[in-house]
């Protein structure tokens, strides 16, 4: 005869999948957000400032936003230009404020432009840090 | 509003703000955390003056 005590399923597979992507989202989205979510509110502030913080240097050092340029003929300015688009859609909803908000700055010369776009693809660079380390808290690879 | 910095300026602000977010994201206590922040943000500082001397040296 079959056993009819089947033990009870364990938690939903689907729980902690939504979880993992809520936390990765929010932490895209809003800089720190995602440790906010994940009851880390100290560190998440911190991520959060430091993140804010850079881009809105980036963005009064007048930094030029990258674009999407795919080009087959030199493989250095395509790297360089989907990687900052990339970098600078990683800084989440500050970014697309600022474009929103018709924030263009053509890339000219000066040190201090210079700066201002290391700073804008900086940012984002670093909210994918922050991005990766909610990943690592929700999966419980780190406290 | 245009803001003008330095160099100097621009990659301490940068040192200071990398070196946060490696501090918090890099280790599991916040002693280990504050020691890491530090430890980073002294190395940019260290690699900005070499840098620094190493081009002023090579220019003559």
């Amino acid at each position: 005869m079959a056993n009819t005590a089947v033990s009870a399923p364990t938690a939903a597979p689907s729980a902690p999948f939504q979880k993992v992507v809520t936390a990765v989202a929010l932490a895209w989205l809003l800089p720190g957000a995602g440790h906010f979510f994940l009851k880390r509110p100290i560190r998440g502030a911190i991520l959060s400032a430091s993140v804010v913080v850079m881009f809105a240097f980036g963005l009064l050092m007048r930094g030029a936003m990258f674009e999407w340029l795919w080009t087959s003929a030199d493989m250095l300015t395509t790297l360089i230009y989907c990687g900052g688009y990339i970098a600078n859609n990683a800084a989440g909803v500050p970014y697309y404020l600022a474009t929103w908000m018709g924030y263009v700055q053509p890339d000219v010369a000066g040190h201090v432009h210079d700066y201002g776009t290391k700073f804008l693809a900086g940012a984002g660079l670093l909210n994918v840090l922050a991005m990766v380390d909610a990943y690592e808290i929700v999966t419980g690879e780190k406290d | 509003m245009n803001l003008s910095l330095s160099h100097f300026e621009a990659a301490i602000l940068f040192a200071l703000l990398t070196s946060l977010v490696f501090g918090v994201v890099t280790k599991k206590t916040d002693q280990e955390r504050i020691k890491y922040g530090l430890q980073t943000f002294g190395y940019f500082v260290l690699a900005l003056f070499g840098i620094a001397w190493a081009m002023k040296l090579g220019h003559g």
